[in-house]
């Protein structure tokens, strides 16, 4: 059977898609932003002296990680609705997707917080650092730095797994792809160019996080390796 | 037609779960047999074999379920092939799964330790001997965690399977909210049976985890 493929029609709207792409990164951006910060917080929470805190911490991670971001995301959206709240669609977006990633990289940052010998921060300690300095030297970015391979996977998967908001009509790259597929009757090509995009996406994102890494750990040493 | 929910809505929903259940195990069964493929192609000693088959993973964990599930769904008829929305979902989470699983069960082979290898080499294995009677059955264990926790994200991700009109528990919650329209009483719901599916899946997990005593932390597409 002859395949009759006219990606002609599909590609002159570059200009749609290109504005699908970059609302996709804005989403993934703010999502990873946020979402890493409640993280991190989250996790120190996972190790706090209260177990309330503890606890608190540990249903909200149980809690998004199983359950799947398509239902989060509609509870979000019709949850806000019933309390009265309006929002636009991707405002709810990137706040599913805030709430969704936090709880994931809450998960990665503990192991990292896990791995730091308690050796060190008493070694710390014994030089008289503060608890905010020992925090932030000895604990928080050596963590961060070993799990860091992990976190750039977590969030690169954040950035496709945002075509999920396409189901609440966020303008982001997925629903362009759908508006376009419907107007040029071109599903296929539509698809696969979409495709593409997000796997050049995900290989940006990707890149971005490496050059981080040079700012963020000048010490160059081989990320993820133990301490 | 409002109405309140009652207990065909409740039957409704419990054979929409039972769906994404049976979905999961198509995905799991279906992404496992590709994924065991790509494992092993990626440790082939053929360059182009592993070159093609680390493509492959790089194709797919770069692009959304979403879009693969929108491509054989709504991508193949325009070509000629008809495709039920069964056959879309189960193809396209196969399609998915088998990049992901190859990935974790490569690990798994390639992190039994090098003296394994050595060893049946010295013995005058032949590379399918050693592979199947020396290297797998160890790469089994280690791979055994990851692939119980990997398998919580098969069954959330079925729920992208509602998109293409695949009756599941988030499509079936879908189609009672359109009746009822009580979208926060019935997502909640949909959560709380998603939860009960998913969360003895990472407890197992878990624990298999920390009884092969190691601490890895597993990738989690979300």
């Amino acid at each position: 059977m002859a395949l009759n493929l006219d990606f002609g029609a599909v590609l002159e709207r570059w200009p749609s898609f290109l504005d699908g792409a970059l609302l996709t990164l804005q989403l993934a951006g703010v999502a990873t932003v946020v979402g890493g910060a409640l993280g991190g917080v989250a996790a120190i929470g996972r190790r706090s002296r209260y177990p309330a805190i503890r606890r608190l911490c540990e249903v909200y991670v149980e809690a998004i990680r199983n359950t799947p971001l398509l239902v989060q995301i509609f509870l979000v959206y019709f949850g806000l609705a019933s309390l009265g709240f309006k929002f636009s669609a991707v405002t709810v977006a990137a706040l599913a997707l805030t709430i969704n990633v936090g709880a994931y990289t809450t998960e990665i940052v503990r192991a990292g917080l896990d791995a730091i010998p308690r050796g060190q921060i008493e070694a710390a300690e014994g030089l008289a650092l503060t608890r905010a300095q020992i925090y932030r030297h000895v604990v928080l970015l050596p963590a961060i730095e070993r799990v860091y391979p992990a976190l750039t996977s977590q969030f690169v998967l954040l950035m496709l797994a945002s075509s999920v908001t396409s189901q609440i009509s966020a303008e982001e790259l997925t629903a362009v792809a759908n508006y376009i597929q419907s107007d040029t009757y071109r599903a296929f090509e539509t698809y696969i160019v979409v495709a593409l995009f997000y796997v050049a996406l995900s290989f940006l994102m990707r890149g971005g996080f490496w050059a981080l890494s040079l700012v963020l750990f000048p010490r160059r040493r081989r990320l993820g390796t133990p301490l | 037609m409002n109405g309140s929910l009652n207990a065909n809505h409740l039957l409704f929903l419990a054979q929409g779960a039972l769906w994404t259940v049976g979905l999961s195990l198509i995905a799991l069964v279906g992404g496992g047999a590709l994924g065991f493929a790509i494992a092993l192609c990626r440790v082939s000693g053929l360059r182009a074999v592993r070159l093609a088959s680390g493509a492959y993973v790089q194709l797919i964990q770069g692009t959304p379920l979403l879009v693969i599930m929108f491509l054989t769904y709504f991508g193949l008829p325009p070509l000629g092939f008809s495709v039920s929305p069964l056959a879309a979902a189960g193809a396209s989470l196969t399609i998915y799964v088998g990049a992901y699983l190859g990935e974790i069960w490569r690990g798994a082979i390639q992190s039994v330790p090098r003296p394994q290898w050595e060893a049946a080499e010295g013995l005058a294995l032949s590379r399918t001997q050693r592979m199947a009677k020396v290297i797998l059955p160890q790469a089994v264990r280690i791979a055994t965690p990851p692939t119980v926790g990997f398998m919580v994200q098969i069954v959330k991700n079925t729920s992208l399977a509602s998109v293409v009109g695949f009756v599941e528990l988030a499509r079936a919650g879908q189609i009672i909210n359109n009746a009822l329209f009580e979208p926060f009483l019935i997502y909640a719901i949909i959560a709380v049976a998603y939860f009960a599916l998913c969360f003895p899946l990472s407890r197992l997990s878990q624990r298999l985890e920390r009884r092969s005593g190691r601490g890895r932390t597993t990738l989690m597409p979300a």
